[in-house]
Order: C-alpha cells, then structure tokens, then sequence
C-alpha cells in the first residue's frame, strides 16, 4: 500500500461506515414498537455520531491530547470536550426515558406503541 | 447461603479497590485520563455491584436515601460556590486567575474542587438512579410471590 | 497506518452487532449487544486517541446503561412482538434517503486525518499552546472542560442533577403498580 492510496480512497471511508451505523441506529428507532428498544437504538445512534465527531479531531500521527517532551502533533482536544459533556448527557436522557418506561408499564399493562394506541383509543 | 458464593467472595475482594480506583481516577484526572465524571461513575459502579448481589437494603443503611439526595445538591453547590467566590474576589463568574495568589494556583484550585464538586453529583446521582430502579423491582418481586 | 484499518475493522463489528440489535427480538440478548456495541466503540475512540472520551463511554455506556436497561427489563417484559412487515419498508425508504443525502453531504468533508482541516485552525491551537502557560496541567481536555469552558460544564452538571430528580420524581413514589388481568384490565375496569 504506498502513501497517495492510503490517503485518498480510505480517506472518507470512515466517514460512510459511520453513516451506515446512524442508520442502523435510526432503523431500529422508527421501525420498531417496543419501547425498550426505541431507547436502545436512540442509544447506538447517539454513539455512532460521537464516532463520527472524535473522527473529525483525529490527525495523522498525532497522539491524545496530553501534554508531553518530545510529540509535536496532538489531535484536536475540543471534540473530545464535547462528547464527554454528550455523553453524560445522553445517560440522563436514557435514564429518563428507561424510567417513563416502566411507568407506562404500570399504567398501561404493555410497552409495544400499538397496544398502548389501542388501549388509548378505546378508553 | 451458598447460593452466588463465588459472587459474594469476590465482590467483597474487589469492592475496596473499585472504589479506590475511583478515588485514583478522580484526582489524577489532571495528569491523565480521568476527572469528575469518570470518577464519579467509577464510584457509582461499586456501590451498583454491591447492590446487585446484596439487595438494595444493606446499601441503603451505608448510604441512607436522604443523604444521597443531600451529596447530589453539594455537588452543584460546590461548583457554583466556586464561581461565585471569584465574583467575590474581584474576578468574573468561574475565574479561577483570582483565587490564589498566583494565577495558575488558582486554576490549579478551581479545576480541583470543580471536578470534586463533579464527582460527587454524578456519583450520587448514579446511585440514586439504579436503587430508585432496583427498589421498585424489588418491590414488585414480593408481590408476585403472593399471586402464586 | 495500521490503526486506520483497526478502526474499520471496528466499526465494522460495530454495524455487525447493531444489525444484530435490529433482529432480535429477546430484549436481554438486546440490551447485551449494546453493551458490547459501546465497548467496540469505547476501543474505537482510543485507537482515535480520544482516551478520556473512551474512559467514560466504556464505564457510562458499557456500565451504568446496561444496568439501568437491565433494571427497567425486570420491571417489564422481556421480549418483543414482531413488527408487521409494511412498517418495515417505509422506515426502510426513510432510513435509505436519509442515508442517501448524509453520504451526499460527507463528499464535501476534510479527509480523515486531514492536519489542514478547518476545525484544527481556530481555537484548538490556542488551547494547546496558551494552556502550558496558563493552567500548567497535562491534560489538555481537562483543563479545557473545566477552565476554558467551565460554565458549559456547570449546566452538564445541573443537566445530571435534573436527571436524578426527575427519575426520584417519575418512579420515587413507592406506590404498588395495579393488578392486572390477561385483557390488561385494573380490577376496578373489571368491576364497571
């Protein structure tokens, strides 16, 4: 493999495989009923695209963001600033919704969306 | 009581040191990977592990519900009471230059207790979440065992 | 130039094991893949040199999710319905076009790894050079979290503090949840 392949072709490669991955993520949200995994995808999506950002901070050759004698080349410390605020973020989020979950499953019985419709539309 | 033997032995065994690599990872988080709210998730994850395997009750006599609740605001507190004591030193909101006698003093201060202040909310609010989770199952586990 | 392809490989187990979550329908086997899905994305930031990043998806991700989703499937059921095959090729088409217009939208994008790209111009410079003289700490993403954007910091703590109470709100109450029969009526439904 020499020098001008290795930057031209995998250059937006990572960039697609992280696209398929939002998607994935984004099929399992609106394609499915059950609410458990609505939640469960909300969460693959949200680390897909904390992928597609720390991608963006990386340099060829650089090494983590901590100071050190001797590296010249450090990849960009504001991304991984902000995934990390994301991140816990995203927790909450998830902890919220888990916990309206369970709530209704207390209230309606089931946690499949077109039962709950039903159980709606008919009270 | 054999039943989860090798778990309850075990727990116990490594317990301490999750909890000190918490602590580890929390005042460290300076000089490498690490900080506020790895710690305090570090933190969180040892007492979840004890509950798993102990129930809920005997984590709630050592941290009772109300203190954890208390710890959570502290957190916040701390934070915001660092910034509003470098508005009282002639500074700007969270301008740590002010604090000490010497500017990177003062920001070698104010990042350590706001990173404690950190640790503490997310290590409080992360046990507060799983046993309001694992109190209400247990909860329900009772109940089903009377339908039957 | 080995690490690019350790990160492909990555991602590709990745798009493998969220395949594998669209799937399957037992919610435990579910909510295992997606432990394992943000540990392979947690070894995907620290080959991406973001070690911090990895540090707490691995222990937030991998850790206190699982549990909390573990939790929420004691407390209901633990396997899904299939869906019927006509909601599954619309949020097929839906899936395809807003795929189709992101990779039209990456074209444009620095390659990766690019040292000229814009977003390494701005601040970030600033940050790595002024941060020695300023804060005099080692790690750059600490000192820039809590020093150089430290009120963005403040609101993610209070964001945590909301979170915790608005759980100890939504499920604090210790009320026992009602029976219910198989048509999924209270007993007071039953008695009308």
């Amino acid at each position: 493999m020499d020098v001008s392949f290795s930057y031209d072709f995998p250059g937006l490669l990572n960039y697609w495989i992280i696209v398929v991955l939002m998607m994935i993520g984004f099929y399992i949200v609106i394609a499915h009923g059950n609410l458990v995994k609505k939640i469960v995808g909300l969460n693959v999506f949200q680390v897909s695209v904390f992928l597609l950002y720390i991608t963006l901070g990386k340099i060829k050759g650089g090494t983590a963001p901590i100071l050190a004698d001797g590296i010249e080349a450090y990849s960009n410390p504001l991304p991984h600033v902000l995934i990390l605020t994301a991140i816990v973020v995203g927790v909450a989020t998830t902890a919220l919704g888990l916990a309206l979950v369970v709530r209704i499953q207390d209230a309606f019985g089931t946690i499949e969306e077109d039962e709950i419709d039903a159980i709606e539309n008919d009270a | 009581m054999n039943e989860k033997l090798i778990l309850r032995v075990v727990s116990k065994f490594l317990i301490p040191y999750i909890l000190l690599f918490a602590l580890y990872v929390q005042w460290h988080g300076d000089f490498g990977p690490g900080g506020g709210f790895q710690a305090g998730v570090i933190f969180a994850a040892g007492f979840i592990l004890y509950a798993l395997i102990f129930g809920v009750a005997p984590v709630r006599e050592v941290i009772p519900a109300a203190f954890t609740r208390y710890l959570l605001a502290v957190g916040v507190l701390l934070y915001s009471s660092v910034g509003v004591a470098s508005l009282l030193m002639g500074g700007n909101f969270l301008d740590y230059n002010v604090l000490a006698h010497e500017a990177t003093h003062g920001q070698h201060i104010g990042i350590l207790l706001v990173e404690l202040g950190v640790g503490i909310t997310v290590a409080c609010a992360m046990i507060t979440i799983f046993c309001t989770f694992a109190g209400r199952a247990e909860l329900n586990a009772p109940e089903e065992e009377e339908e039957d | 130039m080995s690490d690019e392809w350790i990160i492909i490989i990555l991602m590709v187990f990745m798009a493998i094991s969220g395949v594998a979550i669209a799937r399957l329908h037992n919610l435990f086997a579910v909510v295992m893949l997606t432990g394992i899905f943000s540990l392979l994305g947690a070894a995907a930031y620290v080959v991406l040199d973001a070690v911090d990043v990895a540090f707490t998806e691995a222990a937030v991700g991998a850790g206190i999710s699982t549990v909390l989703m573990l939790g929420t499937l004691a407390l209901t059921t633990s396997e899904e319905k299939p869906t019927p095959p006509r909601h599954m090729l619309a949020a097929l088409a839906v899936v395809g076009i807003t795929g189709a217009v992101l990779l039209y939208g990456t074209l444009d994008m620095p390659h990766y790894g690019d040292p000229n790209a814009p977003v390494h111009h701005h601040v970030a410079p600033r940050y790595l050079e002024e941060s020695e003289k300023e804060i005099g700490l080692p790690n750059v993403v600490t000192s820039v979290l809590a020093s150089y954007r430290g009120y963005d910091t403040l609101g993610e703590t209070f964001v945590i503090f909301t979170a915790a109470a608005g759980v100890l709100a939504i499920l604090g109450r210790v009320r026992r949840p009602k029976r219910r029969n198989e048509r999924g009526q209270t007993t007071e439904e039953t008695l009308k």
